[in-house]
């Protein structure tokens, strides 16, 4: 059963899935607790010749007790998967780890325009690299991400990395994550955003640190070619018919 | 017999003479025969006002199922060509998302559980002769069939109906620069709001109805409980659609005068319209949940002949439902990048409503213990409700915890998940309710064999349906993609896929002994006689089906609507109209 999770590749993602295995086990047990016990009744109280029903309506403390207290534990096994997950979600969310450096993801219809600061880690200078649905980070080093949408709302959702977040157009996302496998995962598009939203797709390429530099050094090398800002127009995929230029004013900070 | 004549009944004083009835004004004591278009189409009368928008349901059923089935072809099998339809593209297959989440939640689930039970029980189980408004109810239903007009039309303007989710975010939805779509957008609106206007119109009714049309001696805590979840899910909606309806016009504004209330760069912003969409889109699916929660609640006590367990416990926890279910909208949106710092606080209330839900079911289950249970159709479909909804329930908790949402969030999980959850209420219940009171609307009993393969068809395939999509889920799959080969790194999905699409194909086929036994009984089936169950609530004292006015003689009430089998008694049940003393008719001899 559990391998019907994808494999889990950040720092997160452990947290993540054993926050779902352990909701799915507290309410799995209600869940068989709930069906058995209707399925025993079903069964025990089917018609049958010279029994008769009771006149039992649920109004003296005792038999409303027998509601109340279940439903009281189920209020403790709320209150304890709440408590779980606000530990996952803050630590994902609130806290801010020193980043080895920022990322910069552009959704459009229908790609991702994706760039990396270049060698020194500062985005927004002469020696970022944009690629076209292609990100490249070094393992073990913490990621953050300025997220951005030129038109639509996209949703960039690496499943191994357990990270989604909606692009909203008007609002940068600043995000992080840490990969912890090298590897190279899909970057999906999780919110409908038109026609060709089913083929918007990316490659997330995780290196060993190593490896993240000599990417780095390769990708400079080819910089004038690299570096040309991706193509405005849509990909192959989309139809001719709906345009893919995004309006101006699409990405302002707040 | 004048209920009123007799002596007075032991658990109350001597219910007031009946009073001048309301809703008089569109149908005088004597009626008149009534010319084709005054009796099936420009009805007054709420029966026939219920017929209509059952039937309207089911045929937006119909054409809801056959855009799910289109789909899921697809699905199995991408590329595939569609018998006298080609091979479908992308932009069709977002057109089918769209229209199949609309149609089965504003025009199959609304109509079905409000239009129909709402309109047809409302007044004859609390023993009125009709809804406070009639005309208002005609003008509802003829408001719900220009809607229904305005949806279905939508799929022959040029460009086709609308793509961009049920859910209709913007930017998508608000510029057709991106969507590539102008028309169909325009009348899904347009649509949606009339049909927002027409249950405004009916819930109005619904509630004041209930509360000011009361036979004599009938006190709110008479009240058969699916008369209460209606009126609370009346008050839910009416609560909750004016914001719907407010970012719908300033959705069309925008994409029709050039404002920018979603626009970032005139200043707008697209989260304003989440914002305003789940503020009404969270409460709905409480709308949908109750009025089928009251339909098992009706026929568990009958079908075990014994009281419903806990009538306090379950209209409070009804109550606390409602109320909280305002308080949970943006668990929708934990992704869509609202503060973090409202996500706990989301997280809380979402988990909390297990709570009252849990009240509910529980008190249901409980009804079962020391009863005598009798598998009609209906009564299967109402325990099926409880025991499917149960899965929909528990997945439920794993979509409101903030931190594990963004896992399942947007994938085939909350695809699953909010099938679970509103099949059974909207399905299971409608169901069971249309084997319970078809008697009553129609006269004759229907078919139980027929019903029977109906019910374990339907419930196979649900299950097979639906649990594959929990699993490719788990996996990460976003939902809304037409292309189910795209994302190979996510593993072979092909096989659950294809059991998906043989389960929806199993669904739609095991609708038709329904069809069969719905209008084949209509004229062979057995007459069913006032009150074929042996039930309590007044609709079972009137007529089968009722005449236009209901009653032959204004009811009065003497007892809560659940008294089954209650000791020194010779028959196990106890109308509520009944005096004490006298003995029941229409007595199974």
């Amino acid at each position: 059963m559990p391998d019907w999770l994808p494999v889990a590749a950040s720092t997160y993602a452990k947290d993540i899935d054993g926050l779902i295995w352990l909701i799915t086990a507290i309410v799995g047990v209600w869940f068989v607790i709930a069906e058995v016990v209707l399925f025993y009744l079903i069964f025990r109280y089917r018609r049958r010749a010279g029994v008769k029903p009771e006149y039992v309506d649920g109004s003296r403390k005792k038999q409303i007790a027998w509601i109340l207290v279940p439903c009281a534990a189920i209020l403790a096994c709320d209150l304890v998967i709440d408590a779980a997950s606000a530990r996952v979600w803050d630590e994902m969310k609130l806290t801010n780890p020193k980043p080895h450096m920022t990322v910069r993801v552009d959704g459009r219809q229908w790609a991702w325009d994706l760039t990396n600061p270049g060698p020194d880690r500062v985005l927004d200078t002469s020696d970022d690299i944009t690629l076209l649905n292609e990100l490249h980070v070094p393992a073990g080093e913490v990621v953050r991400f300025e997220l951005r949408s030129r038109d639509t709302l996209h949703s960039l959702w690496v499943p191994e990395l357990r990270l989604k977040q909606d692009a909203v157009p008007g609002r940068t996302f600043r995000g992080w994550f840490e990969a912890t496998r090298p590897g190279e995962y899909g970057i999906l598009c999780a919110e409908l955003c038109g026609v060709a939203h089913g083929v918007m797709k990316g490659t997330l390429i995780v290196h060993e640190s190593s490896g993240y530099e000599n990417w780095l050094r390769s990708a400079q090398a080819q910089a004038p070619a690299a570096a040309a800002p991706a193509p405005a127009t849509a990909p192959a995929t989309a139809p001719a018919t709906v345009p893919a230029t995004a309006p101006a004013g699409g990405s302002v900070a707040r | 017999m004048n209920p009123v004549a007799e002596a007075p009944a032991i658990r109350r004083p001597a219910p007031p003479a009946p009073a001048a009835h309301g809703g008089d004004d569109a149908h005088g004591g004597h009626h008149e025969p009534e010319s084709f278009w005054r009796r099936y189409v420009f009805s007054t009368d709420h029966k026939m006002i219920a017929k209509q928008y059952l039937f309207t349901g089911v045929f937006m059923a119909l054409v809801g199922g056959f855009l799910a089935q289109l789909m899921r072809v697809q699905l199995a099998s991408p590329g595939a060509e569609i018998p006298g339809m080609g091979a479908m593209h992308a932009g069709q297959y977002n057109t089918y998302v769209t229209m199949h989440g609309t149609t089965m939640i504003f025009w199959v689930a609304m109509p079905l559980l409000l239009g129909a039970f709402g309109n047809f029980l409302i007044p004859l189980m609390i023993g009125a002769k009709d809804m406070a408004f009639p005309r208002l109810n005609m003008l509802s239903y003829w408001t719900f069939a220009l809607s229904t007009v305005v949806l279905l039309g939508s799929f022959f303007v040029p460009g086709g109906a609308s793509p961009v989710g049920w859910t209709a975010y913007p930017p998508l939805s608000a510029n057709p620069q991106y969507s590539g779509n102008v028309w169909g957008v325009h009348l899904w609106i347009l649509a949606v709001a009339l049909e927002m206007v027409a249950f405004l119109m009916g819930g109005i009714n619904y509630i004041t109805t209930a509360i000011n049309l009361r036979a004599p001696g009938m006190r709110m805590k008479d009240l058969p409980l699916i008369l209460w979840m209606q009126i609370v899910a009346s008050v839910i909606f009416l609560f909750s659609a004016g914001p719907l309806v407010a970012g719908a016009v300033m959705l069309l504004l925008d994409r029709t005068a050039g404002t920018g209330f979603y626009n970032p760069a005139a200043g707008g912003d697209p989260l304003l319209f989440q914002h305003l969409f789940w503020f009404f889109g969270h409460p709905e699916v409480y709308v949908l949940l109750l009025p089928g929660l009251g339909i098992v609640a009706e026929i568990l006590p009958v079908f075990s002949r014994k009281p419903v367990f806990g009538y306090k416990m379950i209209l409070w926890s009804t109550i606390a439902t409602g109320l909280l279910s305002f308080v949970v909208w943006a668990h929708h949106q934990f992704v869509s990048g609202i503060d973090p710092r409202l996500a706990a606080p989301f997280s809380l209330t979402t988990i909390l409503i297990s709570v009252p839900v849990a009240v509910t079911l529980f008190s249901f289950i409980a009804t079962l213990w020391k009863g005598s249970i009798e598998f009609t159709t209906a009564m299967l479909f109402a325990l099926g409700m409880i025991a499917v909804f149960l899965i929909g329930g528990v997945t439920g908790i794993l979509n409101g915890s903030a931190a594990a949402d963004i896992y399942i969030h947007d994938t085939y999980f909350v695809v699953a998940h909010f099938h679970y959850a509103l099949i059974p209420p909207v399905f299971f219940g409608f169901f069971a309710g249309i084997y319970y009171w078809y008697p009553k609307m129609f006269g004759r009993m229907m078919n139980e064999t027929l019903g029977k393969l109906h019910f374990w068809g339907t419930t196979i395939f649900v299950n097979v349906t639906f649990l594959p999509m929990f699993v490719m889920g788990l996996r990460g799959y976003p939902r809304r993609v037409y292309d189910p080969t795209q994302f190979s790194s996510l593993g072979d999905m092909t096989l659950m896929q294809i059991l998906a699409t043989v389960g929806t194909a199993g669904l739609l086929l095991s609708q038709v002994p329904l069809l069969i036994n719905f209008f084949g009984s209509l004229r062979w089936g057995k007459v069913a006689g006032p009150n074929p169950w042996r039930a309590n609530t007044l609709e079972w004292a009137a007529p089968s089906p009722p005449p236009h006015g209901n009653f032959a003689a204004q009811p009065s009430v003497y007892r809560w609507p659940y008294e089954y089998s209650a000791p020194g008694r010779a028959e196990d049940w106890h109308p509520q109209h009944l005096p004490s003393g006298a003995a029941a008719e229409g007595s199974r001899s």
